[in-house]
């Protein structure tokens, strides 16, 4: 059920000078979280800042009663948010949104780009335990911007892109030579910008695979209430990215793929 | 026991805090959040004759202490709200209050005939000062005549309490009031957002889709409180207050202002349970301020 639940700072890992992981941890039981689904995250002490932060669940310890998130601090809010102390007080809104759905494969590719990487922590574990052929396919700028791949390598086979061939092959992630040389996934799942995820859904569509995205629009509010998160379907209508998302069979959306 | 009841024309909030047309869903998106019977009202997402899909993405931009957005009327229709919706919170211990839109006068009549024959409704508000759409909205709220043609229009359809919401995107918002009231209106509430933009200067494109949006959050609070004691004295008809009401104190200066009743609207974006908190807040300062109705601190600032 969806809560507003008090939790502390625990610890910030960081990954770079702009990413960072921070773990936060509650004095209450957590909530059932799946992969795929986000908290609106408070950003304490920020009056500049107005509205909560809508961030994919990167993983849950449930024992530890923490959550962790992956964030890259992009705007004032994700700033902010690696400001904290340990032991600030923080509230959040969750668990928010839908999953992935894995249904009967033997074979999955996911592609992450960016931040786009944090709902696959949870995806990749849930594969693996129902025994779903894995392959990560990383993309980024440059080798600095790659992340958790140690992560990653636990669940499955890890590829990488940059664009500046400092790390894996050379290119995006859709000029991956796993796309030309003859590999078979009977599910893609992709998050990350707008034209990579587009690209990952056209190739998805030109092989007749089924292909899963998670969309990361603005929002107010999180829970379907300000309808501002939309995103138009193939058929005309317009979708809460945040209920009826943010993960989308990329079919149904009007992407013009 | 401080006595929380407040009436408005003909009909009775068990409390004067309500939440705001649109930023509340139908209240079945706060249901695991919050005892929806608390509340005194819920005015519901504003509602048009036919399905509306809204305006494109992005409908949205976070602003200094408040946000615009542009979602233009997004709704499933009146026929779908009475068969679909009403129903599944019918049964709730609060006031269902319709929030009626057209593109016409003609289109508002429709609307409301319809909610007219509804069992369990009391009151509509007619809103009259949307930002976010092409046709209508507020466009009937920024002109004394067509404010007053389409209140009476409207009054004349429907029996029931009638409340028109009013947009504060003008000269002197007093002349509209006084207007709806002598068509007929049985309250005003107000404001509706302040039209406003955002631009992104790194790629120099306005954020919202539409350009311009619909401002609301506590930056507009002290211009909308003003506008509420403005309309407090110029009309004898109830006024509901609201723009930016972010805790109980915010609430009980609507209500001083001369607010019978309040509603709270950004703030349920952050916190859902929001509105539960104002009422216990409205309760505590009545006690320890020695008032033993809440309806007393209606209009009660003290200024000489």
């Amino acid at each position: 059920m969806k809560k507003i639940q008090d939790f502390k700072l625990k610890t910030y890992q960081w990954l770079n000078d702009e990413n960072y992981i921070f773990t936060l941890q509650s004095e209450e039981d957590i909530e059932a979280v799946e992969a795929g689904m986000f908290a609106e995250i408070e950003v304490p002490n920020a009056s500049d800042v107005f509205l909560r932060r809508p961030i994919s669940v990167l993983d849950v310890d449930y024992d530890n009663k923490s959550l962790s998130f992956y964030i890259k601090a992009i705007g004032k809010g994700t700033r902010k948010l690696g400001t904290l102390q340990e032991g600030d007080p923080i509230s959040l809104i969750y668990p928010l949104g839908n999953t992935f759905t894995i249904g009967n494969i033997r074979s999955a590719l996911i592609v992450g780009g960016g931040s786009g990487i944090a709902p696959f922590v949870m995806l990749g574990r849930e594969l693996k335990e129902k025994g779903i052929k894995t392959t990560f396919l990383l993309g980024a700028r440059s080798k600095e911007d790659i992340f958790l791949t140690d992560e990653f390598a636990k669940y499955g086979e890890v590829c990488v892109t940059t664009e500046d061939g400092s790390l894996g092959e050379k290119g995006l992630v859709t000029q991956h030579s796993l796309f030309s040389d003859g590999s078979q996934f009977d599910k893609i799942y992709t998050c990350g910008p707008d034209p990579m995820m587009k690209a990952v859904a056209r190739i998805a569509k030109e092989r007749s695979i089924a292909c899963e995205a998670s969309l990361e629009n603005m929002m107010a509010c999180g829970f379907g209430a300000c309808l501002c998160c939309v995103t138009p379907t193939s058929d005309g209508r317009n979708l809460c990215v945040c209920t009826e998302g943010p993960v989308f069979n990329t079919q149904e959306l009007a992407w013009s793929i | 026991m401080v006595d929380l009841e407040i009436k408005i024309g003909g009909f009775t909030m068990k409390n004067p805090v309500s939440t705001a047309s649109g930023t509340f869903g139908f209240g079945e998106e706060f249901i695991d959040f919050m005892d929806l019977n608390r509340l005194g009202g819920i005015f519901v997402k504003g509602l048009t004759l036919k399905n509306r899909e809204g305006n494109p993405y992005p409908r949205m931009a976070e602003t200094p202490s408040g946000m615009l957005n542009a979602v233009g009327l997004q709704n499933k229709g009146i026929d779908y709200f009475i068969k679909h919706t009403y129903p599944k919170i019918k049964h709730f211990d609060t006031q269902i209050i319709p929030n009626v839109n057209g593109a016409t006068v003609e289109d508002y009549i429709a609307v409301t005939e319809k909610i007219n024959e509804m069992d369990g409704i009391e009151t509509i508000e007619l809103n009259i000062s949307c930002p976010n759409v092409k046709e209508g909205g507020m466009a009937f709220g920024v002109s004394c005549p067509s404010a007053v043609a389409v209140t009476e229009a409207v009054r004349k359809a429907y029996d029931k309490t009638l409340i028109v919401k009013l947009s504060p995107n003008v000269t002197d918002i007093t002349e509209i009031a006084k207007g709806v009231e002598g068509a007929g209106a049985d309250a005003v509430s107000l404001v509706n957002t302040f039209l406003g933009m955002a631009i992104d200067a790194k790629t120099r494109k306005p954020i919202l889709s539409t350009v311009t949006g619909g401002l609301s959050g506590p930056a507009i609070k002290p211009i909308a409180l003003r506008m509420v004691w403005q309309v407090y004295q110029a009309v004898n008809i109830p006024v509901i207050g609201m723009g930016g009401i972010m805790d109980a104190t915010d609430a009980i200066e609507f209500m001083l202002a001369g607010s019978s009743a309040i509603q709270i609207g950004t703030a349920n974006f952050m916190d859902p349970q929001v509105s539960i908190k104002v009422i216990d807040g409205i309760e505590a300062y009545c006690k320890e301020n020695g008032f033993s109705a809440a309806k007393d601190l209606v209009g009660a600032m003290i200024t000489d």
